[in-house]
């Protein structure tokens, strides 16, 4: 037992750094999330040309900790026919699968849990599709029609588009040469281009596919409100209701994570080696510094006391968050000998800040497209899925593959290989595109109140 | 001495789950048990260093393989499976057949320090981070020395393809 204990302690001297990392996403992702549901509603209200949360602190700044506290009180009803065991294990099993393949992500070359692992992407997209589980047999242990159908609907999605999300990952892969994802980022650094402009085609692919994942809408089938009250989630209420949505919450992060890491470049700020635009490194913290005047501003207008101290609060908070950014760029300024002891701090500072940016213009993207475009039917989500996105994919990886050889023999790297790889990505559409035409002009147009019952739909 | 720990955890969840795989009932029940013995298996791939076996084992076992049997699952009356017969009544046959595997194994394990060159290789430990990533040997190997087997698997697995749509397919 004492070899035990010693074994462990010397494990956790090892490795403290991954294990605070662990508990610090564990612990503030919760909060995260609240907070990206209260950005989603403020954005859908924006559109809708409404205020949106309004009552509940500053500007409903303080909505996600009222939401979670009614959400933990609320009372917690297991249906009498459920099969408990598999109702309890299901939310669990979501939320466990999704805040794994939290650990394989990197945020920044300083943050990452699970550090240096080989397999890098292969774990984070193998994890997260474990969550799947949780949705099928949270559906089955419900015992109810709606709850089974969703749930149905869901796997049935997610098999199908996870083929057209892993081939377009591939394409990217092809480029990076490893499954690091530290390697990759370091790869679009030393090829002085993101994977994303080098493969549009598959980047694209990965979007709508990610997006048909991580089960919102448009696709957003599995729980369409309209039919199937709420889809797998319908017999769950408090806090496994919450466990859902959190799980849910933290997919749209992993994909965006994945996305921006294979896709867009990871923590590189814009034209990470372009010297006269060292400039760019200036605006973070001028961004926050923006934002904290205009929240200073924005104090006198509050109506209550109590609100115009906390408007207070977030002014000074965006102000701290605008020196961290600033501080390690001012500090060899000032003193030019720290120049080689902040790089380090600037790296790891600057880095998360890009990739937090990107992150949240992909969840941006997201939400812009929910409240954008109306819900799919299943028959045409299946149809885009296997029809359209998996032939595209496919041919795309292999054109890409030929356009990278083609490329190696004229000895193009970086930019200039765009030159082979575009012209690919465009056959490669058009190729899918008239497959899709082929398609269609075989089957005869059905009406879609004649549609022939779908098992799944 | 932590790597023990953490071997005779995760074999001890893959062994008692696979024997209430087989036990339990309800079919939903037993996949979900199936599915814990293949992640702790998957757990003693990853304490092994093994990190692509690892994530193989999950994508493929856990993710592909375990999604169609829910499927198939959800659409299996379980009413009727729970009133069957749950085991075949060959139990003579089976405590045999396990008997002579048990010693095989026995004679495996006993006779690996015995007799040199016989029975279980023994390799010296390497340490974690001198091992060569695994992903990138694994590709070396399977299309350099193994290129035949592999392309007949391919092969294989694109003719079950092909017949799985061909049979799906709706005659019009």
């Amino acid at each position: 037992m004492q070899a035990v204990t010693q074994a462990t302690t010397e494990f956790v001297k090892q490795n403290w750094a991954p294990l605070v990392c662990g508990f610090v996403v564990v612990a503030v992702l919760p909060l995260i999330v609240g907070y990206v549901v209260l950005v989603e509603r403020k954005i859908m209200a924006d559109m809708q040309a409404r205020l949106g949360p309004m009552r509940v602190g500053p500007h409903g700044l303080l909505q996600p900790i009222a939401d979670a506290v009614k959400l933990l009180i609320k009372e917690d009803i297991i249906p009498d026919d459920a099969d408990k065991l598999v109702f309890w294990l299901a939310p669990v099993l979501s939320v466990g699968a999704a805040l794994l393949a939290m650990a394989g992500l990197a945020i920044g070359p300083a943050f990452q849990i699970a550090q240096g692992i080989n397999i890098g992407i292969l774990f984070v997209v193998g994890v997260s599709a474990m969550g799947i589980f949780g949705i099928v047999l949270g559906g089955w242990a419900s015992n109810s029609h709606y709850s089974l159908i969703g749930a149905l609907r869901s796997s049935a999605q997610l098999v199908s588009y996870e083929t057209a999300a892993g081939m377009a990952l591939v394409c990217g892969l092809l480029f990076a040469g490893t499954l690091n994802i530290t390697s990759i980022v370091q790869a679009q650094y030393d090829q002085g281009i993101w994977f994303g402009l080098l493969a549009p085609v598959a980047f694209f692919v990965y979007l709508v596919a990610s997006i048909a994942e991580t089960n919102r809408a448009p696709f957003d089938l599995p729980e369409a409100e309209s039919e199937l009250v709420a889809g797998y989630m319908t017999e769950f209420s408090g806090f496994r209701w919450s466990l859902y949505f959190l799980a849910e919450y933290t997919n749209m992060i992993v994909v965006a994570s994945v996305a921006t890491t294979l896709f867009l470049g990871g923590w590189l700020r814009p034209f990470p080696r372009t010297h006269w635009l060292d400039f760019i490194d200036f605006l973070p913290p001028l961004l926050m510094v923006v934002i904290g005047v205009y929240c200073l501003i924005r104090v006198p207008k509050q109506p209550v006391r109590v609100q115009q101290l906390f408007m207070l609060a977030v002014a000074g908070m965006c102000f701290a968050v605008a020196v961290v950014l600033a501080a390690p760029m001012l500090g060899p300024l000032l003193k030019p000998s720290l120049a080689s002891a902040m790089k380090p701090f600037f790296e790891g500072i600057h880095g998360g800040f890009w990739f937090i940016f990107k992150v949240g213009a992909y969840i941006y993207f997201f939400m812009w497209l929910r409240f954008t475009l109306p819900r799919y039917r299943f028959d045409q989500l299946m149809r885009l899925g296997w029809h359209f996105l998996i032939p595209l994919s496919i041919i795309n990886v292999l054109l890409i593959g030929i356009a990278m050889i083609v490329g190696q023999y004229f000895d193009l790297t970086g930019p200039s290989l765009l030159l082979t790889t575009i012209p690919a990505s465009v056959i490669a559409l058009m190729i899918a595109l008239f497959i899709l035409a082929v398609e269609q002009k075989k089957e005869p147009q059905q009406q879609p109140g004649a549609a022939t019952p779908d098992s799944y739909a | 001495m932590l790597d023990q720990v953490i071997f005779y955890f995760f074999a001890a969840i893959a062994v008692v789950s696979a024997i209430l795989t087989v036990t339990r009932r309800n079919t939903v029940h037993s996949a979900v048990f199936l599915i814990t013995a293949l992640l702790a298996t998957a757990g003693i791939f990853l304490q092994l260093g093994a990190e692509f076996l690892f994530i193989v084992q999950i994508i493929l076992y856990v993710g592909g393989i375990m999604v169609l049997f829910v499927f198939v699952i959800m659409l299996v009356n379980l009413d009727v499976a729970v009133r069957q017969l749950q085991f075949a009544r060959q139990k003579w046959v089976a405590l045999l057949i396990s008997l002579a595997l048990a010693a095989q194994v026995g004679l495996m394990l006993w006779s690996t320090g015995k007799m040199p060159g016989q029975g279980v290789p023994v390799l010296s430990a390497v340490p974690a981070d001198k091992l060569p990533p695994n992903s990138e040997e694994v590709a070396k190997s399977l299309f350099s020395s193994y290129l035949l087997p592999f392309e007949i698997a391919s092969v294989l697995l694109l003719v079950a393809m092909i017949g799985a749509v061909v049979m799906a397919k709706k005659r019009t």
